[in-house]
Formats: C-alpha cells, sequence, structure tokens
C-alpha cells in the first residue's frame, strides 16, 4: 500500500492535475468537507472517519432533523406517522465529525473553498457533494413553488408529505386523486408506483367509492408487471394507470381548480400529487459540477465530479449509470467514495468498485415486491454486473409478499441506524 | 505493570498511526445497507460482523448456484466472483 516517493509524486499530480498539491499524511490532518446530510452525504461523513480517524471531515446541514424519504409513502397511507421518518444528527455528531449547520452556498474549486450562508469559509482538501434533488421549478407548465401548496409534490419529505396526507383525509368519498408522474430520471424510480398502491389501499379501506389515476409521461416503469399484476388483485376498478402512449403525459397544470392538461384531455382532480421534473440540488450547478442535463456526471471508480477536479458527487444528484436514484444506492455509492477519498488522501490508487442496490416498495401494507442490482464501472459508467439482480419472482405465494414486506421494514430500520443511529 | 501495559498500548496506537489505510474488498462495503452492523438493530437479516469466513463463503455460493433460496441475496450473490466472495467473507470475520 506505500507508494514510492516517486510513484506517490506521480499519482498525486494526477490525481490533483492543476490543484494544490495533496497534503501529506504527518503533517496537517487532511480535511474533507461533506455538504448534504441525506443517506448518501451522513453515511459519507461516517465512513469517512471509520476509514481513516485523522481525516477532518465537516458535514454542512442546514436542517437539525432529516426526514427520510423511504417509507413516507406509507405516511401519505395514514399507515405510519412521520416521526418515524425523523432523525437528528446527535450521533453523527458524537462520531468526531464537525456539523456546520449552515447552508452552502458557493464552491470555489480552484481555492478549495465552500462559503457558507453566514459568509464564512470552510477549506477542503476534498469535497463531496450530496445534494439530493431539487425541483425544476416551471419546466412544467403551471407548477411553482406556489403551486406546490396546492397540489403537493410530496418528493422531499416533510410538510409536503403531511399536506398530501391531509389533503386526502380531508376528500370525501367518492373523490377523484390524481397522481402526475415525471420522465426519467428522477428520484426513487419505483416511488410513483409504491405512492398510488399505498392511497389506493387507504381509499379501498376508507373512502371505497373513490378513484386514481396515475398519469405518466412513460411506457414503462420499475417493477412495472409485479405492480400492475398486484395492482388487478387489490385495486381492480380503483387505480387506473395511464401510460405516455394513452395520452398519460401532463402537460401544463392549474393549481387553482387542481386540474391537469395532457395532449388527450383534462383531468380535475379533487386530490392532485403532482412529481414533477427534477435536477440534482442547487449547490452542484453553483460549483460547476452539474451538466446541461442538470445532473452529475461522476467517475464510477472515485465518484469524483468530470467536471471539477477535487470535487466528488454522490446520492441522487449523480449520473450513475444504471444505478437508481435510491437511499440504498446512495449509502453504497457513499460508502464507496468514502474509501476511494481515504485511499487517494493516502496517496494511493483506489481499486474498481462493486456496488449493490436494492429497493423495496410496498403494494399493500402486507404486500412487498423488491428489485436489487450488483453495478461495475464499465466503459466510464457504473453498469449493471451481467447476469446478477433483477426482480422478485413475478409468481410467488402472498407469503413470500409478506416476508418481503417485513424484509422492507428491517431494511429501513438497518440503514437509518447506520446513518443516523 | 501498568507502565509495561502503558508502554503497549503506546506502541499499538503508534503501529495503528502508521499503518497505510487499506481499502475493505470490492463489494463488501455495501452489505450493510441491510446487513446491519450494529448488534443493536432488530432484523431477520444475519449481522455479518464476526461471522465465521466459510459460513459465509457457503451461504454466498449456495445463493448463487440456486441450492439456497433467498428473497434477494440469490439476484445478489451472482454478481460476485469467487475470489471477491473469499476476499468479502475474510474481511466480514475480522470486524467487529
Amino acid at each position: 500500500m506505500k507508494a514510492s516517493r516517486r510513484e506517490f509524486l506521480r499519482l498525486g499530480v494526477a490525481a490533483s492535475a492543476g490543484l494544490l498539491p495533496l497534503p501529506a499524511f504527518g503533517q496537517a490532518a487532511p480535511r474533507v468537507v461533506i455538504v448534504g446530510g441525506g443517506f448518501a452525504g451522513a453515511s459519507c461523513a461516517r465512513a469517512l472517519r471509520l476509514a481513516d480517524g485523522r481525516i477532518a471531515v465537516t458535514l454542512v446541514e442546514p436542517n437539525a432533523t432529516f426526514t427520510a424519504c423511504p417509507f413516507s409513502n406509507a405516511v401519505i397511507g395514514g399507515l405510519r406517522e412521520i416521526s418515524a421518518q425523523q432523525f437528528t444528527y446527535e450521533r453523527v455528531a458524537a462520531d468526531g465529525i464537525t456539523m456546520a449547520r449552515a447552508t452552502a452556498t458557493a464552491v470555489d474549486a480552484s481555492a478549495r473553498s465552500v462559503t457558507l450562508g453566514n459568509g464564512s469559509r470552510l477549506q477542503y482538501d476534498r469535497l463531496v457533494l450530496a445534494p439530493g434533488i431539487d425541483i425544476r421549478w416551471g419546466a412544467l407548465p403551471g407548477y411553482d413553488e406556489a403551486a406546490s401548496t396546492q397540489m403537493p409534490h410530496a418528493w422531499k419529505a416533510g410538510e409536503q408529505t403531511l399536506l398530501l396526507r391531509r389533503q386526502l383525509e380531508a376528500m370525501d368519498d367518492g373523490g377523484l386523486v390524481v397522481i402526475s408522474a415525471p420522465a426519467n430520471p428522477f428520484r426513487c424510480p419505483p416511488g410513483p408506483y409504491e405512492r398510488a398502491s399505498l392511497i389506493a389501499h387507504y381509499l379501498k379501506t376508507k373512502k371505497p367509492k373513490s378513484k386514481l389515476i396515475v398519469l405518466d409521461a412513460k411506457d414503462a416503469f420499475s417493477k412495472q408487471r409485479l405492480f400492475q399484476s398486484a395492482w388487478a388483485e387489490l385495486y381492480p376498478g380503483l387505480l387506473e394507470w395511464v401510460p405516455l402512449s394513452k395520452g398519460g403525459k401532463v402537460i401544463s397544470v392549474d393549481p387553482a381548480t387542481r386540474t391537469l392538461q395532457t395532449d388527450f384531455g383534462k383531468h380535475q382532480a379533487k386530490v392532485a400529487n403532482v412529481i414533477p421534473p427534477q435536477k440534482a440540488g442547487h449547490i452542484a450547478e453553483v460549483a460547476g459540477v452539474a451538466d446541461r442535463s442538470g445532473w452529475c456526471p461522476i467517475d464510477p471508480v472515485t465518484f469524483e465530479s468530470k467536471l471539477q477536479a477535487g470535487i466528488h458527487v454522490i446520492g441522487d444528484a449523480a449520473i450513475a449509470g444504471a444505478m437508481p436514484k435510491s437511499a440504498f444506492a446512495a449509502n453504497s455509492q457513499a460508502k464507496t467514495c468514502a474509501a476511494a477519498v481515504a485511499t487517494l488522501l493516502n496517496g494511493a490508487t483506489p481499486a474498481s468498485p462493486k456496488l449493490i442496490n436494492t429497493c423495496y416498495s410496498l403494494v399493500a401494507p402486507d404486500y412487498g415486491i423488491s428489485v436489487a442490482g450488483v453495478y461495475q464501472p464499465t466503459g466510464g459508467l457504473l453498469a449493471d454486473v451481467p447476469g446478477a439482480g433483477g426482480v422478485s419472482p413475478a409468481e410467488a405465494p402472498r407469503g413470500a409478499r409478506a416476508a418481503e414486506a417485513v424484509l422492507a421494514e428491517a431494511w429501513f430500520r438497518t440503514i437509518t441506524s447506520e446513518v443516523f443511529g | 505493570m501498568l507502565r509495561v501495559m502503558t508502554a503497549a498500548i503506546g506502541l499499538a496506537s503508534i503501529a495503528a498511526a502508521v499503518t497505510a489505510w487499506a481499502e475493505p474488498p470490492v463489494g463488501a462495503v455495501s452489505c450493510s445497507g441491510c446487513h446491519p452492523a450494529s448488534a443493536r438493530v432488530a432484523s431477520p437479516v444475519a449481522r455479518l460482523n464476526g461471522l465465521d469466513r466459510a459460513a459465509i463463503v457457503k451461504a454466498m455460493q449456495d445463493f448463487r448456484s440456486g441450492q439456497r433460496t433467498g428473497t434477494v441475496m440469490d439476484r445478489i450473490a451472482k454478481g460476485f466472483t469467487d475470489e471477491e466472495i473469499q476476499a468479502i467473507a475474510a474481511w466480514y470475520a475480522t470486524q467487529r
């Protein structure tokens, strides 16, 4: 592992082309700043401290409480309270991570500094951006920030989640609920369909004369056959999915009347959940690591930006090839990136990694399905390892679906314990 | 005696400080997304830390070959080679 001086210099120059030289251990402790305290950022901070206690890690996050998106669809469906989704950073700080309760407002990649909302600056040797998603306000005509108070997106968990739940609770039996699902890529590919399932479950049990329509900007989606066969079994006549080819793409919305306009007609909803087009969190754009797609191209071995040296991007903001934008993927990427950053700071070259994703979805409280994948760098992108991964079996006894629902909850306890516990 | 112990601990921490950082084996860090790293988490999924190396290898090989049915491990094990499985198992056996 110990590099010769010549090799160290070569690696150092290669890793920081055009930048300041890497600090050697034995001098000042190397500094890593991480922006964003979600599944990606908080995981990365803890993994870095665990990997190498000499690294000074600062986590920049304005919120004192994190509200997790996975399982927030169960909150919307009245099956779970929002408090079960909420976590603090006390245990993260107890690991020796410096918490900066602030918003990162600017990044100077050549000076290697991050500016915070209060004007102070943090110097770094390596920066990790884990900003999650931002909504592309206005990309869907009529859908701006004000519209989201009438037609919630609920795609960042918290007040929006509760707003959508309250609207469903306030709706009379017999009302029309409409979900608008976006084109790829977006956070949590199976999320809109799990949400449709759990809203359908709520309507079936509490307001059975109601109807749910999913208007989709796509013709295909994650775990599609499993969802559709479960819907036919559990929610016949209640849940209708309209794909792009049948006029499902929403082209504008009117929040005043909760109307969604497609190429084929208008849907006036009692409750409308608009899952809008998204992009990497704002700081990615500010730092110059987002490309014209709005997302961040990265090296699949180190997660270092392809646009700015010394800045790594992990989680939903990254263009991770075949890996979906999920909490599991964010956690897997975070730990892989932490190992790569620790290796780089030690003057060595990170090995080509393998990463994993597993996503459970609930179709009903006791009916779970999953998709899994294994990924490796191939041709500059993270690609599926051939022959691995896939979805739950199409034909399975209800006992197997119930077991996956139990595993889904166990997964949530496990990952949130690793990240925040 | 106390002085000897203190000296030993001192030497051990110096040794730890100069040992180069060793990357975990390929794929290993992803497992704790489902397999709890903490013994305090209630889960039907096995904790891997400190498990017998041969037991991990056998489980992965059986999931991969289809001899053992799993919910997701049959799908995930197919993504790893024999060498990778050996390295991951050896690493988890030493984790606490």
